[in-house]
């Protein structure tokens, strides 16, 4: 059981946990997640660990509320206790002096993403940011992404905040610039990262995608969370969860992430039926 | 007292079972359990005769004439506690042991009878012994000799590692687990059903051990979460029962397509994380009318069964060797064709066939035939050309077997593994190639039995405690026989 030491929100439906786990917070590697439980009768889910503080023995999760796992873990408060936290889990992000990294983050992807940034900028990369959100009230983390970035450049479908469009408007831009990229890190929804890598490739530009398929065990033991790279099969929760995205099937890992739909939205019904006074933000 | 004639007189007792028609609609046991007058008459079959194989053909030499003694005599308590000399896991080993390949093999009364099935039912009374003992919920705990001072890291808790704590807890070392999952068990948890195998059961084995001080950590991952070399300078020896977790996939087209699964996932969604009972359960399973599994072995049996229990109109074995090769327990595949498993023998997939949307729709099947035997000694399946054709399936399970975890061999390179993945180790005591690491289970000997698992933890206990104590022999030439009735 792991105590939550503090937990807030930090925009909407999405929450910032600090979380005890000691020896997560010691041996935990940028890139890397973990697999959490929160009741006795719960399923298993990972999330990417945004951020760790070996000193104080704690790690950071940012987590949206999408179903009703992430919904209940909502309802908990400082103090609490998450049943069961194991990690960290994947390999760690390739960290190296690659020249100028573009980091490409899409809505609760630059939760991820920020801590893959410390990592870049430490090793000596300029780092190029691109933030982007369907509209501007779901931009997390802008203020964190801009302190470790050379230039920071945000994007919103609707234009309610920084540039109007998509973020690949804004590769396509710094390109046309004449902007120098060495390395393209995006995390974000499947099909922000299909985009991006497509762009990428046409571009000739390296690219680093963290994957997110469904996961039970999060130790390679069951290859729920295979998704096929370059041809093979590889499991995300061990090979990855990092992988070179212009190698990855990306229809077949939005394929597959659609499997429990109907399990989904069931469990969220009975679950907003047990809890009417539950608010989804 | 009964006269050698009038023992093998008496027929063996049967086992009272669920009806096949009631119990494929639940995931409540199969076999119900000996009654005490059922389990003293079959005690009245056991001759204990002077010689008794049956010891010998226990992987961790159980005293099995002496505890079918006492059942004879109505003494349960003391047929258990005989028992628990060398078995801690008896209600675990009474369900999931063959015995019919082990101490029933070589029972003098079946070879007075010529019949193997004819058998005293050791493995029956050993159940009933254990859960006579549970269900009076007064188990007895062993006392403890005097603390060593040692400490053992024991890495999974599954059978191999709870046999190793148990036996070290026993002999006064301090005992700590690191398991990758928020439950005990391993293999016993998460791969074998609960109508085999009650998970209540398991969680009161290991409850047993915890009450006898072994010191359980449950999310600990030995690799990640910590290194293997971390343990080997803070604890006095360490124990590797990581267990062959690695599914094995067919690697034919459609293998990604939704609705295929591992057996291993398959059976951790339905079997650890009550998959059954979703939604009063969080951990959904795709259920299947039509569900077909491949593969010959005793997962894919549990397999088609648990499809059956979730719903299955049509739970079907595909299987490329003829009844005769498959390796799956005899009354296994006998439970499962009494539940309705439908079993296509001398077939094999080429390929998943899917929908549009991405779902399972069918299997394109080719026939087989049987060839001269390979390595194995089983005969070889040759396919028959042009024999192809296609069966529906909304839920295909992959159970064609499972590999060595790589997780320990992969951050741990002193630590020598074969071609397979399984970890070398010496023969006699179970000690890898790194001094004071041992091992043993599946990740030694690849994916095989329970049983063994807990014969090779018996085998790698022994050993650790004599290097812990520091009377391990270090030139092996030199080292005592292994005793009667242990793996080795």
């Amino acid at each position: 059981m792991n105590r939550i030491i503090d937990k807030r929100t930090i925009g909407p439906a999405v929450n910032r946990y600090v979380i005890e786990a000691p020896l997560v917070a010691k041996r935990r590697k940028p890139g890397q997640f973990v697999i959490v439980r929160v009741s006795q009768s719960g399923e298993r889910v990972p999330l990417t660990i945004a951020g760790a503080d070996p000193v104080a023995g704690t790690i950071t999760l940012v987590v949206q509320s999408v179903g009703k796992t992430t919904l209940e873990m909502a309802q908990l408060k400082a103090g609490d206790m998450i049943l069961d936290l194991l990690g960290p889990l994947g390999r760690p992000t390739h960290i190296d002096k690659f020249g100028t990294v573009l980091c490409v983050g899409g809505g609760i992807g630059v939760a991820p993403l920020f801590p893959i940034t410390c990592g870049m900028k430490e090793a000596g990369n300029r780092i190029v940011s691109i933030l982007g959100a369907r509209t501007r009230d779901l931009l997390i983390m802008e203020e964190e992404m801009r302190s470790v970035s050379d230039e920071t450049i945000v994007t919103t479908d609707d234009g309610s905040y920084g540039r109007k469009g998509l973020v690949t408007d804004a590769i396509s831009a710094l390109h046309q610039d004449g902007v120098k990229l060495d390395l393209c890190v995006a995390i974000g929804p499947p099909v922000m990262m299909k985009f991006v890598s497509r762009l990428t490739k046409q571009l000739g530009i390296p690219i680093v995608v963290s994957l997110n398929p469904i996961m039970i065990d999060g130790t390679g033991m069951c290859g729920g969370c295979r998704v096929m790279v370059g041809g093979e099969t590889k499991f995300a929760c061990v090979d990855g969860p990092e992988f070179d995205g212009h190698l990855v099937d990306f229809d077949g890992l939005i394929q597959r992430l659609s499997i429990y739909r109907e399990h989904e939205c069931l469990a969220m019904e009975r679950y907003r039926k047990e809890h009417p006074d539950v608010s989804l933000t | 007292m009964l006269k050698p004639k009038e023992r093998l007189a008496i027929s063996p007792q049967p086992m009272p079972e669920q009806d096949p028609a009631e119990r494929r609609k639940n995931v409540q046991e199969v076999p119900l359990g000996y009654t005490p007058e059922l389990a003293m008459k079959e005690a009245n079959r056991c001759l204990g005769c002077k010689k008794a194989p049956c010891i010998a053909g226990c992987p961790v030499g159980v005293d099995i004439p002496a505890f079918i003694a006492m059942i004879e005599q109505g003494d349960f308590k003391g047929a258990i506690a005989k028992i628990k000399e060398t078995n801690l896991l008896p209600a675990v080993c009474g369900r999931v042991c063959p015995q019919e390949e082990q101490c029933q093999l070589v029972c003098t009364v079946a070879k007075s009878h010529k019949d193997r099935n004819k058998s005293v039912q050791i493995g029956k009374l050993e159940r009933f012994a254990a859960d006579f003992e549970r269900k009076s919920g007064q188990i007895e705990l062993p006392v403890l000799p005097q603390k060593t001072g040692r400490r053992a890291a024991v890495v999974g808790a599954g059978p191999a590692g709870l046999t190793v704590a148990g036996d070290l807890i026993k002999l006064g070392h301090e005992v700590t687990v690191f398991e990758a999952f928020h439950k005990p068990g391993g293999v016993l948890g998460y791969g074998i059903p609960e109508f085999r195998l009650p998970k209540e059961i398991v969680y009161t084995e290991a409850d047993t051990l915890e009450r006898l001080g072994v010191e359980f950590r449950y999310n600990s991952v030995v690799g990640k979460s910590v290194e293997l070399s971390e343990l080997v300078s803070q604890y006095d020896s360490v124990f590797v029962g990581t267990g062959a977790g690695l599914p094995n996939f067919m690697r034919i087209p459609g293998e990604n397509l939704l609705g295929v699964y591992s057996a291993n996932e398959y059976l951790t969604r339905a079997n650890l994380m009550r998959a059954y009972e979703f939604p009063n359960a969080d951990t959904p399973i795709i259920r299947g009318k039509t569900v077909i599994t491949v593969g010959g072995g005793n997962v894919a049996m549990d397999s088609a069964r648990t499809a059956l229990r979730m719903g299955a109109d049509r739970s079907i074995i595909v299987y490329r060797r003829s009844e005769a090769e498959m390796p799956a327990r005899i009354e296994e595949v006998h439970h499962a064709k009494q539940e309705g498993v439908d079993f296509h023998l001398l077939q094999t997939p080429v390929r998943i066939l899917g929908s549009d949307k991405g779902w399972v729709s069918s299997l394109e099947i080719q026939r087989m035939e049987l060839g001269p035997p390979d390595q194995s000694g089983r005969r070889r399946p040759v396919p028959v050309e042009g024999s192809n054709f296609t069966m529906p399936a909304d839920v295909v399970i992959i159970a064609i077997g499972n590999s060595p975890n790589p997780l320990i061999p992969q951050s741990t390179p002193d630590v020598q593994v074969n071609r397979w993945g399984c970890i070398v180790v010496n023969e006699r005591t179970g000690q890898t190639s790194m001094k004071g690491v041992f091992a043993g289970g599946d990740i030694v000997l690849g994916a095989a039995t329970v049983i063994l698992a807990m014969g090779e933890g018996r085998r790698a206990a022994k050993a650790m405690h004599a290097y812990m104590m520091g009377t391990l022999w270090e030139n092996l030439e030199q080292a005592p026989p292994a005793p009667q009735g242990t793996a080795g």
